[in-house]
């Protein structure tokens, strides 16, 4: 017992250090360069909290991260790399506004669900395929997934320019695929937050019924502690690969499919893979694969996201340093392994002045 | 589990603060005074009390090309009227397509009197809050808006795309030219139609190779595609890609430094590239397009002030007007001729530069 609840404890601890340092490490790099930290991360906060319509943007960039670190997540704990989120975000973007352009007059719940539902098959078909090839002929999924993420990103060119429309924007999608709910908008004062949210908070407790409850879910985790052993205990390792690979880009492109009809409600030519995808990653990591972690840790983001863009007018400090406060962040959530060094350091010489229980 | 996380997110947020003001003392009252010097600015004759703001693209506003050139503009309209930056004039920058309109509402909420959109990307937010906001004045550069609360500013890129057709027709040596194009598109597809009839009308022998980057930011895949057309006998090329461009012209360096004996050139664009094409044995920009975003941007604003805001209208700047120019670059004086004489008939009319081979 005690050290599930010292494992525990260490778990909450780590990702708080890492933020706390993030920071930190934020406000000196500022000092040094003569800014004020502490007026930047003023105008941070209460440029976000402040106002209704800030907080609600907060939440809806929150809501995307959410869905792509949690694909980010079990594809992890499965024991891969799924660097591919950002590409499966894009093709579930894509699936979910074609359909939506496509039936515009069915009514909104069908639209919804049919528009949703073809961005989750778009992005888990777009990491099954990575998760495919690594099953059957050991291929690095980092590498496929890498080059799909390009692939994906001209493909999308390809078609919004080629089928969906002529130019670089396709139309808006009608009222009954918009995602937005009256009185959360008027809430927030006009933000773009949408009923995403709402789906992800049930996502989130699917996951972690999927992950403890469940045996598929049971299997993606022993498979992802060691491969070996679960095979030899009579688990599908090609199975759970694939399995794993799925939900993962299903995740993703469901972030897609919120991020489409939510944010934007249509779609336009990227010049590079949305930002989401990789910052889904970080969230993934800072959370520890927990669920709610993870939904924390989207909000932190979604916050300093949206309050970075406060800083250059309201503090004079560049944006450039939002970003390397952002970058800290993740840097020491990514070197989480020194944190933990010196904890359980600090854990050991503590049992040893007890002399063993 | 869950209120215990929500706890200890707020403390990190505060304690972050605290810890930060701990270490931040001597320099807090440096940079914390409002410098705010808007109500004593009355004292010269060109002062004002309108405010502007631009929202950049995702470029960012030192993209060294249109998002930097519009910037330039108006600090120099803020500096030239005694403004302050923050309160007279201000940028947010985008650093995805999803800051589009918070940026907008941000700049609202500062209460700027004009906001422009810098880029065609920003086409959908600009008519988004226009619609939100009836009463307030909005800009949108390189794209038509129809509402009447917003200023369109275009540019007759093709008309500057044809003279750096001209000049390249009549430069090279190998009798191929290169297009670089950032995203294909109505705009940049203005460009490519202006260059192609530019070296076409000078000597339609010329060969233009023409490839797209599928990006404004990757100056490896402009280095990639620059060592192609280099490889494939073109001595000349156009980009129309932002810094994409920066690739291009780090492969002719490198090429120049390695191997000077034939000559290659770079045209740049937007602004003028000139010290891009600085290498070892001298410079290789052959010349550059200009977009002088920044002086439509004021040049609409000065408008709004004496006359009224020009909502609902388009305003088109080409060679007329100095909207777009060529600069005289490295070209030599016979080549330089033949584009005075161009740009003179595309002036008076006698060459209609054809602006889109896009099919919409």
């Amino acid at each position: 017992m005690l050290t599930t609840k010292q494992s525990r404890l260490s778990a909450l601890l780590i990702p708080i250090l890492s933020v706390l340092l993030g920071f930190i490490f934020g406000a000196l790099l500022m000092l040094l360069f003569g800014y004020n930290p502490i007026d930047a991360y003023q105008a941070m906060l209460m440029g976000v909290f402040n106002s209704p319509y800030f907080i609600g943007e907060a939440i809806r960039q929150a809501t995307v991260l959410t869905f792509t670190g949690l694909g980010f997540a079990i594809a992890f704990k499965a024991g891969f790399f799924n660097i591919g989120i950002a590409g499966q975000l894009l093709v579930g973007w894509v699936a979910a506004i074609w359909v939506a352009l496509s039936f515009p007059d069915l009514p909104r719940i069908i639209l919804l669900t049919i528009s949703i539902g073809a961005a989750i098959v778009a992005g888990a078909v777009w990491a099954g395929i990575a998760g495919t090839l690594r099953a059957y002929f050991g291929t690095s999924e980092v590498i496929v997934t890498i080059m799909l993420n390009y692939t994906a990103l001209h493909l999308t060119n390809y078609i919004i320019r080629s089928v969906l429309t002529t130019g670089n924007t396709t139309d808006m999608v009608s009222e009954n695929a918009s995602l937005s709910v009256g009185w959360l908008t008027t809430l927030t004062q006009g933000s773009r937050i949408n009923m995403g949210l709402f789906i992800a908070i049930i996502v989130v407790f699917l996951y972690w019924l999927f992950m403890t409850q469940t045996t598929a879910g049971f299997e993606v985790r022993a498979v992802g502690l060691n491969p070996d052993a679960s095979t030899y205990a009579g688990m599908s390792a090609k199975r759970n690969i694939i399995l794993s690979m799925l939900i993962s880009g299903g995740l993703a492109g469901l972030g897609g499919a919120i991020h489409g009809l939510g944010t934007f409600g249509n779609l336009f030519t990227q010049s590079g893979l949305p930002s989401l995808g990789f910052n889904g990653i970080a969230v993934a990591l800072l959370g520890l694969g927990n669920p709610v972690g993870i939904f924390f840790s989207s909000i932190l983001f979604g916050v300093l996201d949206v309050g970075a863009g406060f800083m250059p007018n309201r503090a004079g400090v560049p944006d450039e340093m939002a970003d390397i406060v952002i970058a800290a962040i993740i840097f020491f959530v990514g070197a989480n392994y020194v944190i933990r060094l010196v904890l359980d350091k600090m854990k050991s010489n503590k049992t040893a002045e007890k002399g063993g229980e | 589990m869950s209120k215990i996380k929500l706890r200890s997110l707020l403390a990190i947020s505060s304690s972050a603060l605290l810890l930060a003001a701990c270490s931040g003392e001597d320099a807090s009252d440096s940079s914390s005074e409002d410098t705010s010097t808007e109500d004593t600015g009355g004292e010269t004759s060109e002062s004002t009390d309108f405010s502007v703001a631009m929202v950049t693209d995702e470029g960012g506003v030192d993209d060294r090309s249109f998002n930097q050139s519009a910037w330039e503009g108006i600090e120099q309209w803020g500096k030239d009227n005694n403004l302050d930056e923050g309160t007279g004039y201000a940028y947010y920058q985008s650093d995805d397509s999803s800051d589009f309109v918070p940026n907008f509402n941000q700049a609202l909420a500062d209460g700027y009197d004009i906001i422009y959109g810098i880029g065609y990307l920003l086409l959908d937010s600009v008519n988004q809050v226009a619609d939100q906001n009836p009463d307030q004045h909005f800009g949108i550069v390189d794209d038509i808006s129809d509402r009447d609360n917003v200023v369109s500013l275009t540019f007759k890129d093709h008309q500057a795309a044809f003279l750096a057709g001209v000049a390249a027709a009549e430069t090279t040596e190998t009798g191929k030219v290169g297009f670089i194009g950032g995203i294909k598109g109505q705009v940049i597809d203005r460009f490519q139609t202006g260059f192609e009839a530019g070296v076409a009308h000078a000597d339609d022998s010329v060969e233009v190779d023409v490839q797209y980057a599928e990006s404004f930011n990757d100056a490896g895949i402009g280095q990639q595609i620059a060592a192609g057309m280099f490889s494939n006998g073109a001595d000349i090329i156009y980009h129309a890609a932002g810094a994409v461009g920066n690739g291009v012209f780090t492969e002719a360096r490198n090429r120049m430094e390695s191997n000077g004996d034939d000559q290659l050139w770079v045209i740049g664009v937007d602004r003028d590239q000139e010290e891009e094409g600085n290498y070892d044995g001298g410079n290789l920009t052959l010349t550059s397009t200009l977009k002088e975003v920044g002086n439509a941007v004021v040049e609409s604003t000065t408008q709004a002030i004496d006359e009224g805001f020009p909502g609902g209208e388009t305003i088109a700047y080409g060679l007329e007007k100095g909207g777009v120019e060529l600069v005289r670059g490295n070209i030599s004086d016979d080549v330089w001729s033949s584009v005075e004489e161009a740009r003179e008939s595309v002036i008076n009319g006698d060459i209609e530069v054809p602006e889109f081979t896009y099919s919409e």
